[in-house]
């Protein structure tokens, strides 16, 4: 076997010092260094990205919260606004009901007066029509001249009873 | 190896010098096993350098694949020895990649695998296993024998336990290094043994090529994991000179 033949091993050492050497330089101060710092970067850029993205959430919240505050004060105000013309127009109603109620009720009023006046005045013309009415009948049929206050006592007594 | 000398399954782990070099004595020859261990490192420091030319925060394939390879060696130096082990990353990173391409190239066609050499697994597991130990006695001075002493034994058992705690802990570059060099031996051993059945069986060749063919996917999953276990296991062994138990 090869690999049992002292007269290689000389060589065979030196050169893997020399090559092992190499190696060791080019990959402690080319390797490890360049692609550490390409890692770190990444690692920092990540992590930038991520702290950025977690401050434009925690802003979004906050836009959110603002808003949905500016919401409920908007409600309120616009329930209050709205509680307060309420009022008002009940107030104006009020009002207006009890003026035109008024005015109705003076109406109405007037109004049964003016009624019982012509009433009243139908009934004194229809005594005096009956009254008429008896004297001709009697001196038509009887030929008789009633006295005048017998006739409307009469007529005073008949209208009580059809009344 | 009942084969030919030149086609013995042995025949590709042979080292050839491709430059001959001797200093006092002492051959250095630029080897093929040197000639792959050098495009291990071009191979890799070409992954790096084109993956970190442009460096995109979207990343392109390349750096995806560079930086999926970090962080992969990273996590599992950071889970296996905590924060404190990271200082050793770079090191760990380096075994990783280097024993990765390593077993990757030698399962390329006329590849050859350098981690097939007991020398080189061997070499690397007592770097490890001394570094460990010089780290371990750096920080915890002669309470690193502590780390003999199973934590919550009774004394009666743990003046058993303490010698073979002692030896496993000697044993560790052996395990090590021969677990890479066995499965990189075994695997390209068993694919140059079925290729050779292949001729010899003529028409029912087909059934060691459907072998190959498997065994290969095989293979480059096991180049893969051993990579993982050597450094994993680096990893533990620093935990236990960085924080005992």
């Amino acid at each position: 076997m090869p690999q049992f033949d002292p007269s290689s091993f000389a060589s065979q050492l030196f050169w893997l010092l020399v090559m092992f050497v190499a190696l060791y330089w080019i990959v402690s101060k080319i390797a490890v260094p360049r692609i550490g710092e390409v890692l770190e970067q990444r690692a920092r850029v990540i992590q930038d990205d991520l702290d950025r993205a977690s401050q434009l959430k925690a802003e979004t919240d906050a836009a959110v919260a603002a808003y949905d505050k500016a919401m409920a004060d908007a409600r309120g105000q616009a329930y209050e606004h709205m509680r307060v013309m309420q009022a008002e127009l009940k107030a104006v109603s009020d009002k207006k009901t009890a003026e035109v109620t008024d005015t109705v009720t003076r109406q109405i009023a007037d109004a049964e007066a003016r009624i019982a006046a012509a009433k009243q005045k139908a009934l004194e013309g229809l005594k005096t029509i009956s009254a008429d009415t008896a004297r001709d009948v009697v001196s038509k049929l009887a030929g008789l001249t009633p006295e005048g206050g017998a006739v409307d006592a009469a007529v005073a007594t008949a209208l009580k009873d059809a009344r | 190896m009942a084969h030919a000398e030149g086609h013995s399954p042995m025949e590709q782990f042979k080292i050839e010098p491709l430059i001959p070099i001797h200093i006092g004595g002492t051959d250095i020859s630029y080897t093929n096993s040197a000639l792959f261990m050098t495009f291990a490192v071009i191979l890799t420091g070409l992954l790096f350098w084109g993956a970190t030319r442009h460096r995109t925060m979207v990343p392109g394939r390349l750096q995806a694949t560079a930086e999926m390879l970090y962080e992969f060696v990273a996590g599992m130096v950071k889970e296996n020895t905590g924060l404190e082990g990271m200082k050793y990353f770079p090191f760990v990173f380096t075994l990783f990649m280097f024993i990765l391409f390593g077993n990757f190239l030698g399962l390329m066609p006329y590849g050859f695998t350098f981690t097939s050499h007991i020398i080189v697994t061997a070499a690397m597991a007592l770097f490890i296993f001394t570094a460990v130990t010089i780290i371990g006695f750096a920080r915890h001075g002669l309470h690193f024998f502590a780390l003999f002493v199973p934590p919550g034994a009774p004394l009666g058992i743990a003046i058993i336990l303490a010698p073979l705690e002692f030896f496993s802990y000697l044993i560790r570059p052996v395990s090590l290094s021969l677990r890479l060099f066995a499965n990189m031996l075994a695997g390209h051993v068993l694919l140059k043994v079925l290729a050779g059945f292949i001729i010899t069986l003529g028409v029912f060749g087909v059934v060691p090529f459907a072998a190959i063919f498997g065994v290969t996917f095989l293979e480059l999953m096991v180049a893969a994991i051993q990579a993982y276990v050597f450094s994993l296991l680096t990893c533990i062994y620093l935990n236990d000179a960085i924080h005992l138990h």
